[in-house]
């Protein structure tokens, strides 16, 4: 998976439990950095979920708070420190 | 690790009943959703799971219950600040959290809860404004804007006919007991980083046995409203918050009251496209509001032993057409003078969840609308397979929408049959027709056991009120149809 590109480098991302996004779009356009797209194809619950661009996450948890789902999205924030 | 605000919630929801554990049972992009997460993450940040004892409401945040990891009680409808003032008033010690609606609260029950604060009961009120019914289906609630279209009042509200918007924090301010009186709203990052400093006000206050405390949450319903999540967030920062401007109306631990601020952040109103009120058309008489359109007229169903029972079930997600779908279904049938029964069954989350409707047609009478054991299946995605595709009957029929991946295969002897709904109406350019693709695959597989001619006139007649909408899906019925593969003989 493409989030997956720089997992374990130690920089920041949001990390997204793709099955669980119902892709209403609100972490894609509140994200600052505009490192989130939603994605082409379905997941498991019917929806185009949400997903990271692979770069410019600089770890602000904007996107988590923004999430209506619980589980759907943390952010990593290096150091494997998740978002508050 | 998880975030704070997942502390504050069970690991997983298996009361909700979803496919994932860990899902909610929320629509996309519902204000809901982010409150929830707010208040668990207060609710744990401040460590006050252990003491806290949330009040639920009736309405779409019912089963707050499921999700945050403290005590329940669960009210009536409109009556959690009644139950909430019990609850204190037994549990002096416990921090008492009353979550409430703006049907729940401005309406059945806006009178426990305005003379709870007006005695000052020692709980925290958080209450929910999405300006409307949700649960229920859109109706409008009390606080329903001017103009503004809900199923009740589908030319606008009119203030002559049914009053103006409820101010829930304004009417609570003249009272003399409150502590803590404020309005915000999740609908962007600043303002959800406001509302979560104001819900962990109203926790502390709990907290401290302060007293009452009322919070006022603006939320988009992104359903009911008929808008996308982004449109719905846009729709509840411009339109609602001139209605219901934001900020603290009183914080008496901060020795501040008035609201100054909260007129501050009212604007004039600029015209909305979703604010106009138009006049409500009259129909001239009971008689022609109730009689039957042209074309709708179907005879009485005739007795025909030799005609089988078939039972069909229809599941996909709210708002893609499924209960439509079984209602074509069953006028087919009555046009051929069968007996035709339809049953929808939906959960309180409308578009967000499952939608599912049965429909049995018969020559004789039919004694029950509930099919447990369909002849024939239509899902439009896979938690909607994994739920029916067991029940269906030996022989039979499962009508499966290719974008549900991974779909464990059917039961012995039941045909799966892959159908490309969805793409195939983007494709056509009508995305809201992947209905008319199942019908157009029900009717080219045979499934229906029914004449092509009464699905085709059924599609029609359910836009009889639209009648270029009628033609346009005939086309497409037929188009559908010609693009799907042909399969060997067919399950009829």
């Amino acid at each position: 998976m493409e989030e997956d590109r720089n997992a374990g480098d130690g920089a920041p991302r949001p990390v997204f439990e793709e099955d669980l996004c119902k892709g209403c779009g609100r972490c894609a356009a509140a994200c600052p950095r505009k490192c989130i797209e939603m994605k082409s194809a379905f997941n498991r619950a019917g929806v185009k979920p949400a997903g990271y661009k692979g770069s410019g996450c600089v770890g602000c948890g904007t996107c988590f708070w923004n999430c209506p789902e619980p589980y759907a999205l943390r952010v990593e924030r290096g150091g494997g420190e998740a978002s508050r | 690790m998880d975030t704070i605000a997942q502390q504050g919630m069970y690991p997983e929801f298996p009361r909700c009943g979803k496919e994932h554990a860990r899902s909610t049972h929320y629509c996309a992009g519902c204000g809901h959703g982010i409150a929830n997460k707010l208040v668990a993450g207060v609710c744990a940040e401040l460590d006050l799971q252990d003491r806290t004892i949330f009040v639920d409401p009736v309405g779409c945040g019912v089963f707050t219950y499921y999700y945050w990891d403290a005590a329940h009680v669960s009210a009536a409808h409109g009556r959690a600040s009644a139950a909430a003032t019990g609850v204190a008033r037994a549990r002096p010690d416990a921090v008492t959290i009353a979550y409430q609606g703006d049907g729940d609260l401005g309406a059945i029950g806006f009178n426990n809860a305005f003379q709870a604060a007006s005695r000052g009961e020692k709980f925290g009120c958080i209450f929910i404004n999405n300006s409307l019914y949700g649960m229920t289906g859109g109706q409008m609630a009390p606080t329903t804007l001017e103009g503004e279209r809900t199923t009740t009042t589908p030319f606008g509200r009119d203030p002559a006919l049914t009053g103006h918007p409820l101010h829930v924090c304004e009417v609570f301010d003249r009272l003399q007991a409150p502590v803590y009186i404020a309005r915000v709203s999740v609908a962007d990052t600043r303002r959800i980083m406001q509302a979560r400093a104001a819900i962990r006000r109203v926790f502390e206050i709990q907290r401290d046995g302060g007293g009452y405390a009322l919070l006022e949450i603006l939320a988009p319903c992104p359903t009911n409203f008929g808008m996308d999540p982004l449109k719905a967030a846009a729709f509840c920062m411009g339109e609602m918050e001139r209605e219901f401007p934001l900020g603290v109306f009183r914080d008496t631990g901060k020795g501040v009251r008035g609201n100054g601020a909260a007129a501050e952040n009212a604007q004039a109103a600029p015209e909305s496209p979703f604010l106009a009120v138009k006049p409500v058309p009259r129909a001239a008489s009971c008689a022609e509001l109730f009689a039957e359109p042209p074309g709708a007229e179907a005879p009485p169903p005739a007795n025909d032993p030799s005609v089988p029972e078939r039972r069909f079930k229809f599941a996909g997600f709210g708002g893609q057409g499924i209960l439509s779908l079984g209602i074509c279904v069953a006028e087919a049938a009555r046009m051929e003078r069968r007996h035709a029964l339809w049953f929808p069954s939906y959960g309180p989350e409308q578009r967000g969840g499952s939608a599912s409707c049965s429909v049995v047609t018969s020559g004789t009478a039919i004694g029950s609308p509930v099919v447990e054991r369909p002849d024939v299946l239509v899902c439009m995605n896979l938690p909607s397979y994994l739920r029916f595709a067991g029940d269906v009957k030996e022989g039979g029929a499962i009508l499966l929408d290719e974008s549900a991946r991974d779909a464990p295969p059917p039961p012995p002897g039941v045909d799966l049959i892959t159908v490309p709904a969805i793409r195939m109406a983007e494709e056509l350019g009508v995305p809201k027709a992947a209905n008319t693709m199942m019908l157009a695959a029900l009717r080219k597989y045979s499934l229906t056991g029914l004449d092509p001619a009464s699905l085709e006139n059924a599609l029609a007649a359910s836009f009889r009120k639209k009648p270029q909408l009628a033609e346009k899906n005939r086309g497409l019925l037929r188009e559908a149809e010609s693009r799907l593969p042909d399969r060997r003989g067919g399950a009829d």
